[in-house]
């Protein structure tokens, strides 16, 4: 199977905000390599091959629907859950795999831990593990595209827990008060780890809170990606014509654990989940696309097969990458390396040649 | 050469890095419409517009995210944070954000922002515009931390910092804004980091201080002086990156150390300075490193003159020192 295709359009503004039909297929094969990709993480991760992981599963039709309804020039300021929204920019699984290992191929040479990835060639800033931290960032860089007169916005990805971060305030205020060409996408998956969304605010919804900044908050069925894709288009065309952010919440589910690290049977019941299961926006789709005529379970059994293949190959070849070079670990803390770290790497090296450090 | 105080300096030497550079731009608190709390930006919001002196919303993370923000996207924002002690609502955005991005990127995001900030007592701002932390951020790997002591370091220093593809904290000695006046050059040119400023030579002792502190110690020196004690003062400017070599080779000569801060003492800045004499200048040392710091309390209001270090007990500490051995 080829590599999704990557967002390499310019959209126009305002045709109208309805999803682009002839992408349907493509946008349903990107939410099956993420669910395949999730699924076999998870695994790997329990045979030890990878360290840690943070599935997506049940927030792909939310990932790929924003992701759809932006240009390649717009800025991604992801969290740590944003596996299908990289995807959709056109970043090749091998390189999402490189970075869950950390090997000698990952661009963030192995800074951080599986899921905090970033690509500056798509626009995909590098994530961290502070919850709502990037959104003020998000919110900086609209300013500057704006001084910039560049025509493009900056989305915010972020969680239900983030409402309730130092930075949603002070980055929708920034935002409101400079209307910043930004989104801020909030997919309410319903879980901060343990914590249930009706414990994280009073508010009965979060796309309510912007009102309060002076923005537009829409409330949206994340498991439905037209629906997505319109209200981020909407808001997009709104940002690039002067009209301000917008706060959208993508109603949606956590499938999975909050992380590899977490069990979610301490907090929540099978049924609660099987009934979340039933929004599957994956079946969503499916289920609209076979009624449409345009899909069979013959070629959806056959797509699953040859993505779950891929998925297995990819990340062989990548399990086969070279390690990092140890000494890489000096590297990037500052431009130019300062008298104090170049010291400690000349002990290393000492301690490398003396056999005191075995690599 | 014009004679300024360093707020003057501060002021044009923003001035002038914003006519150099359509990038660079400054946010913060009442820097526009006021000037800044302290006038270092006075004026500059007529000049340049509220789009590039921008006047924020109360929120020193709100600050500091929006200019990471800006940098990434390639401007060169410098950021005013009013004082120094209202810096921790932005501590998460410098210490988990600005100062790993290019580290936890791989080199792909550099963030380079310059935050400006008035740090340090003597101007009865009781304990919360007082405060002298800077030990707190030069812990952290990724953002230099610069101190200048005169209007011309003031300048110099502050071109390189906006010059800098790194975060720098540019703490600025807000006792000795006004005091202190000196030449200062007209020219842009930058004083390289890591490079101390030996302010007296001396052969008896050596002092080490930074910001407003030197001015203290030159003090010191001064009534040593009359005793015919020579003092080294040495004027660190950047804590990091630090100009180790000068630390030493003062102490090498001297064979004696009296650091000055007025930050608390323990794991203050001069913890390290004396580890670093205890790991490499123990054979040339003569008598104990001492130091002449802040108490360890919160900084106090009324007795802001007691918590001070001041040029006496320096004098103490080096007399101390000079009878050892």
């Amino acid at each position: 199977m080829a590599e999704p295709q990557a967002l390499s359009r310019n959209i126009p503004l305002s045709d109208g905000g309805s999803f682009p039909e002839q992408e349907v297929l493509d946008t349903y094969r990107l939410m099956v390599l993420a669910r395949a990709t999730d699924e076999r993480c998870l695994m790997l991760q329990r045979q030890g091959r990878i360290g840690f992981y943070a599935p997506l599963m049940g927030q792909e039709a939310a990932q790929v629907g924003a992701s759809r309804a932006l240009a390649p020039e717009d800025w991604i300021f992801p969290a740590y859950r944003e596996l299908a929204v990289a995807l959709a920019r056109g970043v090749p699984l091998r390189a999402i795999f490189d970075q869950l290992l950390g090997n000698a191929e990952d661009k963030i040479r192995g800074r951080q831990m599986p899921n905090h990835f970033g690509f500056r060639d798509v626009n995909f800033v590098v994530a961290s593990s502070p919850i709502g931290t990037l959104i003020t960032q998000a919110v900086g860089a609209a300013m500057a595209a704006q001084r910039r007169k560049d025509r493009i916005v900056t989305i915010a990805f972020f969680g239900d827990g983030a409402t309730s971060s130092n930075d949603f305030h002070a980055g929708l205020n920034f935002a409101g008060v400079f209307q910043t060409p930004t989104i801020f996408f909030c997919q309410n998956n319903q879980w901060a780890i343990s914590l249930p969304r009706e414990k994280q605010t009073r508010s009965a919804t979060l796309a309510e809170k912007g009102s309060a900044y002076g923005m537009p908050g829409v409330l949206v069925d994340g498991n439905d990606v037209r629906a997505v894709y319109a209200a981020v288009r909407e808001a997009r065309d709104r940002a690039l014509s002067g009209g301000g952010p917008t706060l959208i919440e993508a109603e949606v589910y956590r499938f999975g654990p909050h992380s590899t690290s977490d069990d979610p049977k301490r907090y929540r019941t099978d049924e609660q989940l099987a009934a979340a299961k039933e929004r599957d926006p994956i079946l969503r789709l499916k289920g609209e696309m076979v009624a449409a005529g345009r899909w069979t379970e013959e070629m959806d059994r056959q797509l699953w097969e040859e993505v779950r293949t891929r998925v297995t190959k990819t990340f062989e070849e990548a399990e086969r990458a070279k390690p990092l070079d140890p000494r890489s670990i000096f590297d990037d803390v500052f431009a130019e390396i300062t008298p104090q770290l170049a010291e400690e790497r000349a002990q290393f090296d000492q301690e490398v040649r003396d056999g005191v450090l075995k690599l | 050469m014009t004679e300024m105080n360093i707020v003057q300096a501060i002021n044009r030497t923003l001035r002038d890095a914003m006519k150099q550079d359509p990038d660079v731009l400054i946010l913060g608190e009442d820097v526009g419409v006021n000037g800044g709390v302290f006038r270092a930006t006075d004026g500059l919001i007529r000049e340049f517009g509220a789009e590039r002196v921008i006047d924020t919303p109360l929120s020193e993370t709100g600050i500091i995210g929006t200019a990471i923000g800006m940098s990434l996207y390639g401007l060169k924002p410098v950021a005013e944070i009013q004082f120094l002690d209202f810096i921790y609502p932005a501590f998460d955005q410098i210490v988990s954000e600005l100062a790993k991005f290019r580290y936890r990127s791989g080199g792909q995001y550099p963030a380079h922002v310059v935050i400006r900030a008035p740090y340090g007592g003597g101007i009865k701002g009781g304990i919360y515009h007082s405060q002298s932390t800077e030990a707190y951020f030069c812990h952290t790997a990724g953002i230099k931390v610069v101190v200048p002591s005169t209007p011309a370091d003031a300048r110099g220093l502050l071109f390189s910092a906006i010059a800098d593809e790194d975060p720098v904290l540019f703490l600025e000695p807000k006792r000795i804004y006004r005091s202190l006046t000196g030449e200062v050059p007209e020219t842009a040119d930058k004083l390289p980091f890591g490079h101390a400023r030996i302010v007296w030579e001396g052969t008896d002792v050596s002092f080490f201080a930074y910001g407003a502190m030197v001015p203290v110690a030159v003090e010191a020196a001064e009534t040593l002086s009359h005793d015919g004690v020579s003092v080294e003062v040495i004027d660190l400017r950047t804590l990091v990156p630090l100009d180790e070599a000068a630390v030493l080779a003062s102490v090498e000569k001297t064979g004696r150390a009296i650091i000055i801060h007025e930050a608390a003492r323990f794991c203050g800045f001069g913890a390290e300075l004396a580890a670093i004499l205890a790991e490499k200048a123990l054979y040339s040392l003569k008598a104990p490193v001492a130091r002449v710091t802040g108490y360890d309390t919160p900084f106090p209001y009324a007795l802001e003159n007691v918590y001070l270090p001041n040029a006496e007990r320096v004098v103490r500490a080096a007399r101390n020192s000079l009878r050892a051995s």
